[in-house]
């Protein structure tokens, strides 16, 4: 009964929310939980820390306004383009950068964000440090016009919800036990016979084609894909909303992302303090809060069912201290 | 103030800034040297003109020396304390300002500061590793990156609020102004200091932790610290020395690099990446493989900065990941 | 999880929230929008936030009878931030008016975002001559300087001197290639000759092997198209291997330099260096008494584009408070109408495609021996008039513009 009510509430706030705030920044949090949650998918529940995500964002931005933009499609078609895109590159990165792991693998990913950067500055069609402006909304389907904000809202919320049972649903699935195990230990999953590697990359894949997704969502509300979304100034944001909302949780990056766009948007005139919060909160998370808002809450919140939520699925919501052991010794080079 | 016409102050007179290349026209103290390049010397490698490589390796192993300089840093935390110190970058930069602050507000000389800023910010290393580092080693290495990160972020931001980010004016040192000509290009003196005093600082913490009882403890400590400290060893503190050592480290580059580059909140966010793709080359950790790779990077990104200008911030990067592809461990990891 | 999920969700739109809609005291209600964090922090921010606060209290702080309210924000020199936050000002906070707006790619979105919604945005702080050509709008008034009259003065007129060989060291982005090829079209047209251009990435550090080939180049003139921590960078180094000295047979030209550039290098390392710029603080008795005023608040002496937001929205509120109205396209029209006699310009005046022509200055920075007193930086050389400074109307791409 209780979860009725709260269920009903959510809805209610979810629907009512765009006539008491700002449509437009309603969308920027929803896009940006979209990118966190697909971030969270491989750092949460793979293990794996990205420390490129961005280059999926970005360049999936920039692939949505040219499709919408140039060539005149409608943007579900720009948004499929732009995951397909976010997939493939994906895969690229997947492959190079799962042959490694821990630090190393962040720094791989790093390393080919820096390289799609390059790329996006150097190519034509991305417009430089200009980006691709005025990208239009266009109809949905050619049916419904996406250019008022209220209609925008309901379908980035739709594409949200879709987003969320997707990841719970792969979360939840054999596919989800497997990662989960290879992630407490890797190597009796492989004993066991699980091409462990191979489920690494296609978690990568799908983490890099949902972020694609929030990258041309994004496109569409503000209407411009640019260089900043590529920078990895972006790939450290989305740590810092998963981080500070709860590795490994379902809503913790929502919460996140909530956050860190609400402090960027709120905090906007205070200039510099805005990086002097981010920093601050990285380190009262790491020292203190190493679970996030999501992750500490949860359990005091309600019992078995917050734990169900509040943690990944069936295990700890944090590192797992055998990972650090075996990134330990496998990374260090005296 | 105003002479004749309203606002005017000068003419463009020719001689006001387009005397004949050397010899004619007011000096301003003697700067003709090494303009002349001869050349009957000039032959091409590849296309391009001799002159041109010589003065970019030349250029590249001082860059790769300050490279080498910076990454020595971070391998030295990362082999003794496990952390991956992001705040390296913010540490340079302190050092940097802490150079200006004495200069300006204590009026000291640019050696006194060479001296004193790299101890001040080692102290706010020490600060930093009792309260924070400290409860991190033994957890995954993310953490002390982030948490790191997250102090690099609280120290350009409260930098960047008091001062801005157009800098503050720091000159080259009387002593070191000027240069020589060595054939090929006019080398200013202080680009001589700069590789000297790189190199002898990188050789003389190799020599110290490979061949020294002391550098023998440390190396002990980063295998076995328990047995380390069952010898009668104070573990903790050498941890903190180290630690303090490797932002000394960085301080000490920030002074050295002071008067060449622009000392801002965000000079530490520039160079941070190319310092870590150093280490990570090199293997994290290896002393040796932080000096060898920095120079080497340096030689690279200046080549690159001949024949594609565009990409000299990107080619590190691609040198990076085709490493790790093909040796996981960096040039002299050891794979554990 | 539904608890805490509505928890979450609750406490994220309250957080959200307070970036809500004000409602409107129905007053004359301008937005100043610039970079406070970031590279361009000094140029304006803050202090064009001062600027235009000074402008509305010597106003008399009323218009139409009403108090003249202000908001700022810092787009931390990001389109999409800065996108947002102005849609939101014009949508729902009824700003009727934005001010400054630095950075190329933030201005022409914000043209868009201006056009769409039917309200005014004069630029200070960005440079691009597009905003008064393709991309020009009834609703988009470019106010201090651009691209073209940077190129032009820095260009033309350096080449007319005797400066006619050139090198540049460009910043490998769009504004850098255009601030390049502008200048070069000027040089090659005066009759001059570009020996050379290289292009760094943004940001870079090390600029020692680019000055080396401009210095091999032998080049008269060594043109820096670039700005920020770029061209302090190139100028720092070209000091410390005494390229470009008095005496060396070359010259530094700076193509976006301002006087808060010029005060954090310093003039031993800054002296020689040539430039164009809209508006200088020691100019003459009335430029001098506004930029006293304004060094009280900040310590600083005004930048051009600091003085340029303050006679900006000055000129914005006579034109508002003489229409007895704050309808866009009336204002505009009427702020076109009147000419503009201040402190920054002396009959100066918008033209229909939204660019405000006023006299621009050629400008070298002092040597240490020539500084009198603090800021005092640089020799106004030549004043070049506005109707030559800026891209005549004849080769407007703007489609407002009747050709005829």
């Amino acid at each position: 009964m209780m979860r009725l009510l709260a269920l009903a509430v959510l809805i209610a706030a979810a629907l009512a929310a765009p006539f008491f705030v700002y449509p437009v920044l309603l969308m920027k949090v929803l896009c940006f939980a979209i990118f966190a949650c697909a971030f969270n998918l491989l750092f949460g529940y793979g293990g794996l820390l990205s420390f490129g995500h961005g280059a999926f964002l970005g360049s999936a931005a920039y692939i949505t306004g040219h499709v919408v933009k140039i060539w005149g499609f409608t943007p579900e078609l720009g948004l499929l383009a732009a995951m397909m895109a976010g997939a493939a590159l994906g895969l690229a990165f997947a492959v190079i950068s799962t042959r490694r792991q821990g630090i190393y693998f962040a720094m791989i990913t790093f390393g080919l964000a820096q390289m799609v950067y390059f790329a996006a500055l150097q190519l034509p069609f991305t417009g430089g440090e200009d980006g691709l402006q005025t990208v239009p909304r266009r109809a949905l389907f050619g049916l419904i016009d996406l250019s008022p904000n209220l209609s925008m809202y309901y379908f980035v919320l739709i594409i949200f919800v879709l987003v969320l049972l997707a990841i719970w649903r792969i979360v939840h699935s054999p596919f989800g036990e497997v990662l989960h195990a290879s992630r407490d230990n890797e190597l009796r999953a492989v004993s066991l016979g699980y091409r462990v590697n191979h489920y690494k990359i296609l978690l990568f894949v799908l983490s890099a084609a949902i972020a694609a997704l929030a990258g041309g969502l994004k496109c569409l509300v503000v209407g411009i894909a640019t260089l900043s979304d590529v920078y990895w100034h972006a790939s450290g944001e989305v740590v810092l909303m998963t981080m500070l909302g709860g590795v490994g949780t379902m809503l913790g990056p929502i919460v996140g992302a909530a956050l860190v766009v609400g402090i960027q948007n709120y905090f906007a005139e205070l200039g510099a303090w805005v990086t002097m919060i981010q920093g601050a909160i990285f380190v009262v998370v790491v020292m203190v809060f190493r679970r996030g808002i999501v992750g500490e809450l949860a359990p005091l919140l309600q019992g078995r069912i917050g734990k169900r939520w509040g943690t990944a699925a069936g295990g700890a919501a944090m590192l797992p201290p055998a990972a650090a052991g075996t990134l330990n010794h496998t990374d260090r080079a005296a | 103030m105003p002479a004749g016409e309203e606002g005017l102050t000068g003419t463009l007179t020719p001689s006001l800034y387009l005397s004949p290349a050397c010899g004619g026209g007011k000096s301003g103290g003697g700067d003709c040297q090494g303009r002349t390049n001869s050349a009957s010397h000039v032959f091409e490698i590849f296309g391009i003109p001799s002159q041109a490589l010589f003065s970019m390796l030349l250029l590249g192993a001082i860059n790769g020396a300050f490279y080498a300089m910076m990454s020595l840093g971070l391998a030295l935390i990362f082999g003794m304390l496990n952390i991956i110190n992001f705040t390296h970058g913010a540490q340079y930069m302190m050092g940097a300002f802490a150079a200006w602050m004495l200069l300006n507000y204590a009026g000291m000389s640019y050696w006194a500061a060479l001296i004193l800023a790299p101890i001040a910010v080692a102290f706010s290393g020490l600060v930093l590793e009792r309260l924070f580092l400290r409860h991190l080693y033994h957890l995954d290495h993310l953490y002390g990156f982030l948490l790191t990160f997250g102090v690099s972020l609280l120290i350009e931001g409260a930098l960047r609020e008091q001062y801005g980010v157009s800098g503050q004016p720091f000159q080259v040192p009387e002593s070191l102004r000027g240069g020589v000509n060595v054939g090929f290009m006019f080398l200013p003196n202080y680009r001589l200091w700069v590789i000297s005093a790189s190199l002898t600082v990188c050789l003389a913490i190799w020599y110290v932790i490979e061949r020294t009882r002391l550098g023998s403890y440390l190396r002990a400590g980063t295998e076995n610290p328990v047995l380390v400290q069952a010898f009668g060893i104070n573990i903790r503190r050498m941890i903190t020395l180290t630690y303090m050592l490797g932002v000394g480290l960085a301080a000490f580059a920030g002074v050295l690099a002071a008067p060449i580059y622009q000392v801002s909140s965000i000079m530490g966010a520039n160079i941070i990446p190319i310092i870590f793709a150093v280490v990570v080359i090199g293997g994290m950790g290896s002393i040796m493989g932080s000096i060898v790779t920095g120079f080497v990077l340096g030689l690279i990104e200046a080549f690159t900065k001949l024949i594609w200008p565009e990409a000299s911030a990107v080619v590190i990067f691609v040198v990076m990941v085709a490493i790790l592809l093909v040796r996981p461990q960096g040039l002299f990891g050891v794979r554990g | 999880m539904r608890h805490s999920a509505a928890l979450g969700f609750a406490l994220a739109i309250l957080l959200a929230g307070p970036a809500q809609a004000q409602t409107a005291g129905g007053g004359v209600k301008i937005g100043v929008i610039n970079d406070q964090s970031s590279i361009y922090a000094d140029l304006s921010g803050m202090g064009g936030v001062e600027a235009a606060r000074m402008a509305i209290e010597d106003f008399g702080g009323k218009a139409l009878g009403k108090p003249i309210e202000m908001v700022t924000a810092d787009h931390q020199n990001k389109p999409d931030v800065a996108t947002s936050i102005v849609s939101k000002w014009y949508d729902v906070d009824n700003v009727d008016a934005v001010f400054d707006v630095p950075n190329s790619s933030v201005m022409l979105a914000v043209q868009e975002i201006a056009r769409k919604a039917k309200k005014l945005v004069v630029v200070s702080t960005g440079a691009t001559s597009d905003f008064t050509g393709k991309a020009c709008s009834p609703f988009g008034i470019h106010w201090t300087y651009d691209t073209y009259a940077v190129a032009y003065g820095t260009g033309k007129v350096i080449v007319e001197q005797g400066g006619d060989t050139w090198f540049f060291i460009t910043v490998d982005y769009a504004f850098g290639h255009a601030l390049e090829r502008d200048t070069s079209a000027f040089v090659k047209s005066a009759g001059g000759k570009v020996l050379g251009a290289l292009r760094h990435p943004f940001p870079n550090q090390d600029f020692s092997t680019y000055l080396v080939q401009a210095q091999a180049s032998k080049a008269k003139i060594i043109g820096l198209a670039n700005a920020g921590s770029d061209v302090i960078n190139t100028i720092k180094q070209a000091a410390e291997f005494g390229i470009a000295r008095p005496g060396s047979g070359q010259r530094l030209a700076g193509l976006l330099l301002f006087d808060s550039d010029i005060h954090s290098l310093g003039l031993p390392t800054a002296q020689g260096i040539v430039m164009t710029t809209g508006f200088y603080w020691d100019f003459n008795d009335e430029t001098r008494a506004f930029s006293k005023r304004f060094f009280e608040r900040r310590k600083a002496m005004p930048t051009m584009v600091q003085a340029g937001v303050y006679s900006a929205v000055q000129h914005y509120l006579k034109a508002v408070q003489a229409l007895g109205s704050k309808d866009s396209l009336a204002v505009a029209s009427k702020m076109k109408e009147m000419p503009i006699n201040d402190f920054f310009a002396k009959n100066g005046r918008i033209r229909e495609d939204g660019r405000m022509v006023h006299d621009m200055y050629l400008a070298q920075v002092k040597t240490p021996a020539e500084s009198k007193y603090p800021w005092d930086y640089l020799n106004i050389l030549k004043v070049i008039p506005g109707n030559e400074a800026f891209r005549p109307l004849s080769e407007s791409e703007c489609p407002l513009v009747k050709k005829g």
